[in-house]
């Protein structure tokens, strides 16, 4: 057996409540000795002193494009983004061409991810047959063919018995509901957020209440069901308070947000740059401030990227025909720590909770810890390295990221994934 | 000094370098009544009119200030051209720049097509208006007529009325009349006014009296209703009904207010004929005026682009 020996890193593992400076020994694909000063001969030594070590990251939300879209990006080139960011695990959301939305294209999409994936990748199926939103999907049939949850992200199931029937079912099969809380009928048209930056860039708002307005109608729903709720992307201040509430009455909620709802707000998009283009937009100052203390009070369980690839075709070009949506696997986790760790909003083991830890026991999988006997997904990070992210750094296909050229603090130096190391330089 | 490339909207100029331009228009006016009507100021230079939408007015009056200033124009409208066939903007515009033009004049129905366009290609970019976001020469072209009428601009009462929301004119006029000091207000329907707009310092209302009380000028914009159905609008002769400025609306206003409209009217929406053609408007001298503001914006662009070359290169 390959014996490789982290040696001397601080190492931070929430689930086992440790942060200290440890070795790991890591046999084959296995953690089999998390300790200090192990003694051994190593086939192989990584030498994390003054670096932290912590569970590979667990990104719940992120878009692969395969099958359909493989000129976005690939099963095969997002996973490698995935592990140049520090993401050893992701779960890949059903809006592919076909729509995961049948154990056939399960199968096909298993046997893709069999074949290319260089990262762990779980499967999120749909809810509604095609994503339309009006035939629910085979929802008890898909947990035995692994499949993790449920979302038809991107579009939200607009009629409320089609979408409780899809709760109740979900509840029986055991797995959460991952809604994209949106109302098409409010949003409809919009490109950015609604209010005065829509109107000084003339371009049709998204308001805030097409979003909140779904946050309590799935809330509603799942109090009801008693289903499990995960709701994405969260990027407005009422969404934020709506969970709180849902929280506090012991309704089964969970919620994550993009770095990109943290990091900015509206008015990036005054020069009219698509790479700050997504949906949902980017809201105000004041919403950004209180999706940083959701996540500072521990009320947004998870950050996920939303990792939404697309070619220069579709995003170089007039600010309201292009694509929404922006990458993230490769910068999430260096977003949160400059923005995040560095300002003080969360400790490096809070930070460590929502990127690996929390969602894997929303979905259930076993990852997110450095305890004996775990998937040797770790990664190694240099917390001080100062640096800049230019285009040619992105192992994804796609290059349009908002955090191009920004002043980030943090390094994934080294990801291991199933016992199989990658260096990375910037 | 005028240092920019490209012209793309009034938010982002200075009160200074919305003066230069009124001051350089001002110079050029008086080339239109000389009996040859031509300057040398563009002689060799190659003016692209880029209009993705239909337009007859303010393309012909680019076309008349780029040949008034001795420059070759070529009109490029979107049904004659390959755009048709699926090139982007951004093509377009390079191509363009391959055939050694020197300024592209853009009309589009995208806002901030003029901005991906003037970041991506190294010739000037003048802004014919983009889509709701702005229409800075108009604006340029309604100010200038407000102070050769009536003087400095500071503390004037300016009102512009119509659909305040869909329209580039209004915006390019509320950033342009408020970094010169002027009181504006704007009145629409509820439906027609856009979030956050008292942001820019403006007074609404919806009371068509209220704008006329205390204006010493009223910019009167067209009603598009082919919007209707798109979005929320109101019916042409309820609008007339609440908004339109007639005669007898106008006695209350001050005796010689100026009205203004960008063109083309409707009559008998927004206004009257006989207001219209009335002794207070201004119309057709804002179109005049036009010419002597798109010249001034073609020379102080192109030799801010020469000034910048000599200094980098």
């Amino acid at each position: 057996m390959a014996k490789l020996l982290i040696k001397s890193g601080r190492v931070i593992d929430p689930a086992n409540k440790i942060d200290e400076v440890l070795d790991i020994l890591v046999d084959d694909s296995k953690i089999s000795k998390v300790a200090k000063n192990i003694k051994v001969e190593a086939d192989k030594i990584i030498d994390a002193q003054g670096k932290i070590v912590m569970p590979g990251l667990v990104d719940m939300h992120v878009h692969l494009r395969e099958p359909g879209r493989e000129d976005k990006e690939t099963i095969c080139s997002g996973t490698k983004a995935a592990l140049h960011g520090g993401v050893t695990t992701l779960l890949a959301m059903p809006n592919t061409d076909p729509a995961i939305d049948c154990l056939e294209s399960i199968k096909i999409l298993k046997s893709l991810i069999n074949k290319s994936a260089k990262a762990n990748v779980f499967i999120c199926a749909a809810i509604t047959k095609g994503r339309k939103g009006q035939d629910l999907t085979d929802i008890a049939s898909f947990k035995k063919e692994g499949v993790v949850a449920i979302s038809d992200d991107g579009a939200s199931v607009d009629d409320d018995e089609i979408m409780f029937e899809a709760f109740k079912r979900a509840k029986e099969a055991g797995i959460p509901v991952i809604c994209h809380c949106e109302d098409k009928k409010l949003s409809a048209g919009g490109v950015v957020n609604a209010g005065f930056t829509a109107t000084r860039l003339g371009l049709r708002g998204i308001s805030k209440e097409s979003e909140y307005k779904r946050v309590e109608r799935d809330i509603n729903l799942a109090e009801k069901s008693n289903a499990k709720l995960h709701i994405c992307h969260l990027s407005c201040e009422e969404s934020v308070e709506m969970i709180a509430t849902a929280k506090k009455k012991g309704i089964k909620v969970t919620c994550e947000t993009a770095p990109h709802y943290f990091v900015f707000n509206e008015e990036a998009v005054l020069g009219y740059d698509t790479n700050f283009k997504m949906n949902p937009p980017l809201r105000t100052k004041k919403d950004m401030l209180a999706i940083q203390k959701g996540l500072s009070d521990g009320l947004i369980d998870a950050i996920a990227s939303d990792h939404a690839p697309h070619t220069e075709n579709e995003k170089d070009i007039e600010f309201e025909r292009a694509e929404f949506g922006v990458t993230g696997l490769e910068t999430e986790f260096v977003a949160s720590v400059t923005q995040l760790v560095n300002n003080n909003l969360l400790d490096w083991s809070s930070l460590v909770m929502k990127m690996s830890l929390n969602p894997s026991k929303i979905l259930g999988i076993e990852k997110g810890t450095l305890s004996v006997g775990a998937d040797a997904d770790i990664i190694v990070v240099d917390p001080n390295k100062e640096w800049k992210i230019k285009k040619d750094f992105f192992l994804s296909k796609s290059k349009n990221s908002s955090f191009i050229g920004l002043p980030l603090k943090g390094f994934v130096e080294v990801t291991i994934c199933q016992g199989k190391v990658h260096k990375w330089n910037s | 000094m005028w240092k920019r490339k490209d012209l793309l909207g009034l938010e982002e100029l200075s009160k200074e370098e919305i003066e230069l331009i009124l001051s350089t228009a001002e110079s050029f006016k008086e080339v239109s009544s000389r009996e040859i009507k031509k300057v040398p100021a563009l002689r060799g230079k190659t003016v692209v009119n880029l209009f993705y939408e239909p337009s007859t007015r303010t393309r012909v009056s680019f076309e008349v200030a780029a040949k008034r200033l001795s420059a070759d124009v070529i009109n490029i409208a979107t049904e004659t051209s390959s755009v048709k066939k699926g090139e982007t903007l951004i093509d377009t515009g390079r191509n363009i720049e391959a055939l050694k033009a020197d300024v592209i004049v853009i009309r589009h129905n995208c806002s901030g097509a003029a901005a991906v366009l003037a970041r991506n290609v190294s010739l000037n970019v003048v802004n014919a208006g983009d889509g709701w976001h702005e229409h800075p020469t108009q604006a340029l072209l309604d100010i200038f007529t407000l102070k050769e009428k009536l003087g400095d601009i500071d503390g004037l009462n300016v009102s512009i009325v119509g659909d305040i929301a869909h329209s580039r004119v209004a915006r390019s006029n509320i950033w342009g009349l408020t970094k010169l000091g002027a009181k504006v207000t704007i009145c629409a329907p509820k439906m027609l006014i856009p979030a956050g707009i008292e942001e820019t310092g403006v007074t609404v209302t919806h009371n068509i009296d209220d704008a006329l009380k205390n204006a010493d000028a009223i910019n009167v914009l067209r009603m598009q209703f082919e919007r209707d159905g798109e979005t929320a609008f109101p019916k042409q002769l309820e609008y007339f009904k609440e908004f339109g400025i007639t005669g007898d609306r106008l006695k209350k206003a001050k005796k010689d207010i100026i009205v203004m409209h960008p063109g083309p009217i409707n009559r008998g929406i927004e206004m009257s004929s006989g207001v219209a053609d009335g002794a207070n408007s201004v119309i057709l001298e804002q179109v005049t005026n036009g010419i002597a503001v798109r010249m001034a914006v073609l020379f102080l662009v192109t030799q801010a682009r020469e000034s910048n070359g000599q200094i980098t290169d």
